[in-house]
Formats: C-alpha cells, structure tokens, sequence
C-alpha cells in the first residue's frame, strides 16, 4: 500500500460498467515524511474520502476485488484509509 | 489507474487469437495538468475512444477485465472518457 494526498477528482460520463456510481480520485502519492513520490495515480474511492484528505491507496487487483465484493475486475487501485497521524524514525 | 490522451490508432492485422476484433489506439500517458508523462504506450478500447479525446486507462491484469473475454493478452486498457478534472491547490493539502 502506499500514502497519498487526494488532489482532485475525475468526472467521467462514458465509462466502464464496473466505473458506474464509483468516485475516482487523483491521488498524489507521497513518503512518509508527506513529500511527493513520483507521479500522480487515479484511485476509486471506498471509505467517502475527499479531496484535501491524506490516505492509504491498495494497488494490487485481487485486494480490490475483495474490497469491493466483486471479484477481480477492471480497477486496480482504490482508497482504502484516511491517514490520521503517521508517525517515523 | 492513470490519465491519457489518445493520439493514434494501430491495426496489427496477424496477432494472437485472443487479441482479434480488440480495438487498439496509441495513448500518451498525461498527468493532473494534462501534461505528457513518459513514453507512449499501446492500449485496449472498451468506451470507443478515438483519436483526440482524454481517457483514463487501467494497467496490468485488471486491463483484460476491461475486455469481454477477461483471458486476453493486454497490459493497458481504456476505460473511462474524462469530461473534467477538478483539482485543489497545492496550499489547501495536508
């Protein structure tokens, strides 16, 4: 899993079935310390996170499928946390 | 998943069986401020995107779920047309 900040969101008409009802985010990934990592990424979201919000991000398939009760489908990264506090050495 | 720009159209008319009747368009990755980010990549239409229109697209093997049959040999698939991206300002985030 990785820590990002939600920058934004995506608003989408014509979509994949499976992308029907769902929130999709921008997320900006970041280290631990909050400085930005690498590119920004696109997540659906599942805990009503919003834009502004620190969260942890679940990039791997079979885990989103469990998450999102529907098997493995066409969405690979979805929001599984909102960051209260991290904390490091 | 991850924002792109459809800037082409391949026909490969010998492939595998599996990636018969897929449509195929050359996409240039962007990012938040539609700004290209690394190489252009081959993907797998699933909205009738063409040429021209802001898409965004799956990777790896949640690509093929994209498709009918979910057992085809792709690594990026499109699956939204993006109307807007709303984002904040950099002061506004944690």
């Amino acid at each position: 899993m990785i820590l990002a900040d939600v920058v934004g969101t995506v608003t989408a008409t014509i979509k994949h079935p499976v992308y029907q009802g769902r929130s999709l985010m921008v997320l900006q990934p970041i280290d631990e310390k909050g400085k930005d990592l690498g590119d920004e990424i696109l997540a659906v979201d599942t805990v009503q996170a919003g834009v502004g919000d620190r969260v942890l991000a679940l990039r791997e398939g079979n885990g989103v499928g469990q998450v999102l009760g529907t098997g493995r489908v066409a969405i690979r990264t979805i929001i599984i946390g909102v960051v209260d506090e991290v904390e490091h050495a | 998943m991850y924002l792109g720009e459809v800037i082409g159209t391949c026909v490969a008319t010998t492939k595998v069986d599996g990636l018969e009747g897929i449509r195929l368009l050359v996409v240039q990755p962007m990012n938040r401020h539609w700004k290209p980010v690394g190489n252009s990549q081959i993907a797998a239409d699933s909205v009738q995107a063409g040429p021209g229109d802001r898409v965004y697209l799956v990777g790896s093997n949640e690509a093929a779920r994209a498709l009918e049959n979910s057992f085809v040999p792709v690594d990026a698939a499109i699956v939204g047309h993006v109307d807007a991206v709303d984002l904040i300002d950099d002061k506004e985030r944690p």
